[in-house]
């Protein structure tokens, strides 16, 4: 039995029907609709490599039942483009602020949500607001940089 | 539905090697293909041609091709920086493709941090050969010797202002020059022409921070990972690994994924996956199916008993790497001699991703879509357990999620061959996260023993340090042979285990000092979740946390600065300029006891490591803060100083070597793979922890020594080397503990104070 869904993702909607309810909105997005961000990373909402806004609010895609979503999804594809981008993206490029870049799509919409609510984040609120997510090859000082350049705007 | 069994009568032996054949009753794919031509034979690039190594488009345009891949750290742009510099043209001209088997040769991949000791050589020699190459076509046009020409970005000019470009001379033909290239394929493989590249006081690109684009590409949300590619007809994979390492199936029951669409289940020995349709069904598929097991014995020590394990068991192989002064002829008649222990865990690259690939067996050809950083490995291993010529196979690197050596990216690309092979149909395989950090390839775990004699002159006379640990290649750090990897392995292809360890490099002079490694079994022998390869600079820091702890627990027990101690050792002037300058920078305070500050619950500390790999040498100081209640180790301060030769790309060494200090520094604080006794138990983030960003340093501080005289040199893995060591020493400088036992948790930090709770 297939399940008909429409999900509004950066701004489109798309119909869709889905076998299981429960499927991560993930996969919604990676599977069905094509997009390479948000990423997989540990399913397991532990890393942040799947993160996207739902009405501004920054959830784990990979934890997030599909049919539970209603609201508005933005994804990174969402947050700017090279002709607008969001001040973070042209922070993290200043500080070339990626490595193998794998997880930079948490950060970024990690941090995006954080500076919405908290535009003149000090390092230490920046540090504690973007706790928990990963990143293996060690750019944590390039983008805790990209952020604070940002914040301190 | 569709189950497919492997059965034993699928074992072929082909070409020399066995090859496990997979039986696909109904598929109409030939098992046995005619060899397609190799891609890179049917272009006829081979490295003794100009033309394998760099092409010239129509606009001028260059295209550059790099048989090593980025692993994360840009290396694209310092290949760019060089060809542009050696071809005058402009850096934004360079286009440097990497990795593809059919388009690139087989420079080893990324490896032992020789994207620009090594693999930028040839890639230097063909753009100085082809610029040699260009002026002389441009002389016979205008008739004139070439030494009358300048060439400006591409532009080839002549002292009365005639001119001609790069596309005009040879734009979309192929450079019909020979070079002479060394015969050797891999890390080792030179070519080089006619032409002498520039002096270094010439260079204008070379040297300058050039951003990379693939940053911004990955920050609009445009760069294209391995686990992106997507192909028509393309079927979802997932491994389903034992819940007792090295047990095999004995049966499964189909009927337990009888819900699910177009489930096909492929067994064999330990082998096992499931594929459909639907990535979400994959993924069900491979949690619900019902499988019985083998009663495998279980295979692993108590945790606890493993570094006893190393010091009983019986030795495979070893070495003897420096053996000079008769050390054990002081050592027995030194009035007293000063020795410690030290312990590395096992540790997991942990990827960001657990590893992708995709593979499309096709009757004469077959395609490889692969994240691992030897693409030219992969694309053999693939061939071979497929039966196939590897001339057959393509294989197409794409960015991983992260890599530090031989991770699990070349078993999913062998995985998903079998699954293709099977099914018929190309299968990607993703792992998931229990399998990227319980079953990727560990970095060996290990046992240090120092020993040293110190004269009343405060010089060290003797200095014995030995180590015995598991083999850096328990598997080899590539995939090329198949009976290295995890489906082979579990298929039932044997392992003939290499010995290998190492010995700290470098040069404290000592008149009587020996340096030796041996390396002892695995723990189990085929499968296995804790079977060790190379993890960013394989053997560097469990040594050098050994050796340079050790050098420091010489320097204070005898009442020695650390850094004093370590200059009066180091006669090398580039090492002592290394020390120097870190010591400099840190603002370095003599000291030859613990010094045991403290403010409240907050001890702080500094300390001082030393280390080489290969010629690169780098110094590290760092000051840290010890949580006495909460046995918290909390780095705060580095700094960094790094001689690598002439510096490519200042900005991206800096970036490369902040990723070492916190790659490293996380595992230091936190990293050791936990298991009972049937299996890994450290499966995700909550149970392989790493670095929060709240643990960062407050700062990096890079001392960047740059020697434009001499060679450029790897820079991807030196700076890790030290960081244990700098810590331990500071936590012994902060507390007056030694941690001999690494990582340095805060419960082990407890412990050592003596802390209870």
């Amino acid at each position: 039995m297939t399940h008909a869904l429409t999900l509004k993702v950066d701004g489109a909607t798309h119909a869709l029907s889905v076998d299981d309810p429960d499927m991560p909105l993930l996969y919604a997005l990676r599977d069905e609709l094509g997009m390479n961000n948000p990423r997989f990373g540990c399913g397991l909402g532990q890393c942040g490599a799947c993160t996207v806004h739902l009405d501004g609010v920054a959830i784990r895609s990979c934890l997030t039942p599909v049919s539970a979503v209603s609201g508005e999804v933005t994804t990174l594809a969402g947050l700017g483009t090279e002709a607008h981008p969001h001040p973070l993206q042209t922070a993290f490029i200043a500080e070339q602020a990626t490595l193998c870049g794998y997880c930079i799509n948490g950060w970024l919409m990690t941090a995006a949500a954080l500076l919405k609510d908290k535009p003149r984040a000090s390092e230490a609120e920046i540090r504690a607001g973007l706790s928990g997510l990963k990143c293996r090859c060690g750019a944590h000082m390039a983008m805790l940089r990209a952020v604070s350049r940002v914040a301190q705007a | 539905m569709n189950a497919i069994t492997l059965s034993r009568r699928s074992l072929l032996a082909a070409g020399g090697a066995l090859v496990v054949h997979f039986a696909a009753p109904g598929s109409a794919r030939a098992q046995l293909a005619p060899s397609g031509r190799a891609p890179d034979k049917a272009s006829g690039r081979t490295p003794d041609k100009l033309s394998s190594w760099l092409a010239v488009q129509q606009n001028g345009d260059v295209l550059a091709y790099f048989g090593k891949v980025d692993v994360g750290q840009g290396i694209e742009v310092a290949i760019g920086q060089i060809v542009a510099e050696e071809l005058d043209v402009a850096f934004q001209r360079v286009r440097v493709i990497m990795g593809d088997s059919a388009l690139t040769m087989n420079q080893g991949g990324a490896s032992g941090s020789t994207g620009v000791e090594l693999g930028a050589v040839p890639l230097r020699f063909a753009a100085t050969e082809a610029r040699r190459t260009l002026v002389e076509m441009a002389a016979t046009k205008f008739a004139v010797t070439a030494d009358r020409l300048v060439v400006t970005d591409g532009i080839v000019s002549t002292a009365d202002n005639r001119r001609i470009s790069y596309g005009e001379l040879i734009g979309g033909r192929d450079f019909d020059v020979p070079m002479q290239w060394n015969g050797t394929l891999g890390n080792g493989l030179t070519a080089r022409g006619l032409a002498q590249p520039k002096p270094h006081s010439a260079y204008r690109v070379v040297g300058q921070s050039i951003p990379r684009d693939e940053v911004t590409r990955k920050v609009f949300a445009q760069s294209v990972f391995v686990g992106d590619v997507r192909v028509p007809g393309m079927l979802h994979g997932r491994m389903i690994r034992p819940p007792v390492a090295g047990a095999a199936v004995v049966s499964f029951d189909q009927s337990s994924v009888a819900a699910l669409k177009d489930v096909r289940v492929v067994a064999k020995g330990g082998f096992l996956g499931v594929v459909a349709p639907k990535e979400w069904d994959a993924i069900r598929a491979a949690e619900t199916l019902k499988v019985v097991w083998s009663n495998a014995a279980p295979p692993f020590p108590d945790q606890a008993q493993l570094h006893d394990h190393i010091r009983a068991a019986k030795v495979l192989g070893g070495k003897t790497e420096f053996d000079e002064g008769g050390v054990d002829a002081v050592i027995a008649t030194a009035a007293k001699v000063i020795t410690a222990d030290y312990e590395w865990p096992f540790q997991s690259h942990a990827s960001m991703a657990p590893a992708c690939a995709l593979v499309d067996v096709q009757p004469d050809k077959v395609t490889v879509w692969t994240g691992t950083q030897k693409p030219h490995y992969c694309q053999i291993g693939v061939a071979k357990i497929l039966g196939r010529d590897p001339a057959s196979v393509h294989a197409i690197w794409v960015h991983g999620p992260g890599s530090y050596g031989r991770n699990d990216a070349g078993d999913a690309a062998i995985d998903a061959a079998l699954l293709s092979q099977a099914v018929g149909a190309p299968v990607r395989v993703q792992g998931m996260r229990h399998e990227g950090t319980g079953w990727d390839p560990k970095g060996p775990a290990s046992v240090h023993a120092g020993r040293a004699v110190v004269d009343d002159t405060g010089q060290m006379v003797a200095l014995d340090f030995a180590t015995k640990a598991f083999s850096r290649v328990d598997i080899e750090s590539n995939e090329s042979d198949p009976r290295h990897s995890l489906a082979g392995q579990m298929t039932g292809l044997g392992l003939k285990h290499t010995p290998a360890f190492g010995a700290p490099e470098g040069a404290y002079a000592v008149p009587a000092k020996r340096l030796s490694w041996a390396s002892v079994a695995p723990l189990l022998e085929l499968g296995s979740p804790l079977r060790s390869s190379h993890l960013r600079d394989p053997v560097g820091p469990q040594l050098i946390f050994g050796y340079e702890s050790f050098i420091d627990e010489v320097a204070f027990q005898t009442k020695a600065d650390p850094v004093d101690f370590r200059l009066r050792h180091l006669p090398d002037p580039r090492a002592q300029a290394v020390v120097k300058a870190a010591a400099e920078r840190f603002g370095w305070q003599p000291r030859t006891a613990a010094s045991q500050v403290a403010a409240g619950d907050i001890m702080t500390g500094r300390g001082i490591a030393y280390a080489q790999r290969g010629h690169t040498l780098v110094a590290i100081v760092v000051e840290l803060n010890v949580n006495r209640s909460t046995g918290e180790v909390q780095p705060a301060r580095y700094v960094v100083a790094h001689e690598c030769g002439l510096i490519i790309n200042p900005d991206g060494l800096r970036r490369t070597i902040e990723g070492n200090i916190i790659h490293a520094t996380s595992r230091s604080l936190h990293e050791e793979v936990m298991f009972n006794r049937n299996t890994v138990t450290s499966v995700d983030w909550l149970t392989y922890p790493i670095l929060d960003i709240i643990e960062a340093p407050k700062v990096i501080d890079i001392v960047l020594l740059d020697r434009p005289d001499h060679p450029p040199l790897g820079a991807g893995e030196a700076s890790t080397r030290p960081v244990a060591a700098a810590i331990a020493n500071a936590i012994f400088d902060a507390t007056g503990v030694r941690l001999r036992k690494a990582p340095f948790t805060a419960e082990r930090m407890k412990a050592a104070l003596g802390v209870h709770v």
